[in-house]
């Protein structure tokens, strides 16, 4: 907080048009306002004064701290740059959500960096571990002794906030030869027993890093169990699958359930099936600026309404 | 007096000893690294994406992809670290058999080794 007032209105300015344009190509956090309990979201950079005592929360994703390829030689930078943007948000948001790929390769040093960048938000955050944090000889032991306090199994939880009933899954360990992402009997399990109580009128969000719907199959971009699990989520209202891993924005709604994957704050991926591997995707930053992200800048700079995820798709296909 | 020839003789059969052990080792060791078949992590696949090796014999990965993946056995028989751009990692196939095995990071990714007698 000290750190914002720091800053005068100008400098400000010129930090979070400089970082527009880098999350033009490096993706940003996205923040979530839950009205009648509906979420509805934004790119951090684009939002606008919300409406006050409206509740909101950030999600952060695939930071990939200790990724130094030529896709982003510096995440810890683009990282930064983020938690700019979610500072300089008009109202604060209550919390963050980061779904997964904390960092590259699961090194503590790694974990510390991450940590040190995203404790300058000054902001709770909740964790759901990618496969990216349980690369180390305990399959994400290292995880769990960092932010598992208090869940289940391999990191499984929830919690109430804003009157919104949110589920934080792992679908990243164990995963079988030839599948996708799985989230295990034991947390199915779980996960009915947890939303047992509830209310049906409840707002539901879940978040887990691999996405929760086949996104695409032959890239592993799914959960081979996520339909046992959302079936017992069939029976409320309004249900938000948030997820991260494909390092872009890709929505869906069915029926009730609406899916949002986000992008990653470090590197893009190609779109689904284009080229030949999932691989981070390289391109000229100045080629990229132009086609992924200056129309969102421009946006922001007139203070126009929030760029909706429908619309950063399209503004990235 | 009789000490030095005898010590001598020790030492001439410890060395020989030795020299044995090493004969024995140098040809096992040789033949491992000779028969290290070289295979290929790239584009999120493995390449080729079943290998045929002898009883003995040895593979060695190497990532050639800007993203980590790793070399794990279906079975847990065998796992690799996490290999980033650039890193090698080797297993000795003792006995005949098929190794499936996957990306624990992409498991859609799949490879097969066949080792024969």
């Amino acid at each position: 907080m000290a750190d914002r007032t720091v800053h005068s209105p100008d400098g400000a300015d010129i930090g979070r048009r400089d970082a527009l344009k880098c999350m033009a190509w490096a993706g940003t956090g996205v923040l979530w306002t839950v009205s009648g309990g509906v979420a509805q979201s934004v790119l951090v950079g684009e939002a606008r004064a919300a409406s006050a005592g409206a509740f909101s929360f950030v999600q952060i994703s695939d930071t990939h701290i200790g990724f130094n390829k030529p896709a982003n030689p510096d995440p810890i930078a683009t990282l930064h740059a983020a938690t700019a943007q979610v500072k300089a948000l008009p109202q604060q948001p209550a919390f963050v959500l980061h779904t997964g790929d904390i960092t590259h390769l699961s090194t503590a040093e790694q974990f510390d960096t991450a940590d040190q960048a995203l404790k300058d938000l000054g902001l709770p955050i909740f964790h759901v571990p990618g496969e990216h944090d349980t690369l180390d000889e305990g399959n994400g032991k290292l995880f769990l002794e960092r932010y598992g306090a208090g869940t289940k199994g391999t990191g499984w939880y929830s919690f109430d906030k804003g009157g919104v009933h949110f589920i934080a899954l792992v679908n990243v360990v164990g995963l079988k030869g030839g599948g996708s992402g799985q989230l295990g009997d034991d947390q199915i399990a779980w996960l009915a027993d947890d939303v047992a109580h509830l209310s049906s009128s409840t707002p539901i969000v879940v978040f887990a890093h691999m996405p929760l719907w086949d996104v695409y199959a032959p890239w592993g971009w799914g959960t081979s169990d996520a339909a046992p699990a959302l079936a017992h989520l069939a029976r409320f209202g309004s249900v938000t699958v948030l997820n991260g891993h494909i390092h872009q924005v890709i929505s869906k709604v069915e029926g009730s359930v609406a899916f949002h994957t986000a992008r990653s704050t470090a590197y893009p991926q190609p779109a689904p099936g284009v080229g030949p591997a999932p691989g981070p995707l390289t391109v000229p930053a100045d080629q990229l600026r132009g086609v992924l992200g200056v129309r969102d800048v421009r946006l922001v700079e007139k203070n126009t309404p929030l760029a909706i995820v429908d619309q950063s798709l399209a503004a990235s296909a | 007096m009789f000490a030095r020839p005898s010590s001598r003789a020790l030492y001439l059969v410890a060395g020989l000893m030795l020299m044995a052990a090493a004969v024995a080792q140098t040809p096992h060791v040789a033949r491992a690294a000779e028969a290290a078949i070289p295979a290929k992590i790239a584009n999120f696949a493995f390449a080729p994406p079943t290998l045929t090796v002898p009883a003995g014999g040895a593979v060695t990965w190497t990532n050639a992809d800007d993203e980590p993946h790793t070399v794990t056995a279906d079975d847990g028989a065998f796992k690799s670290r996490a290999l980033d751009t650039g890193d090698t990692f080797t297993q000795v196939f003792a006995k005949p058999g098929v190794y499936a095995y996957h990306s624990s990071l992409h498991p859609y990714m799949v490879g097969k080794i066949v080792v024969q007698r």
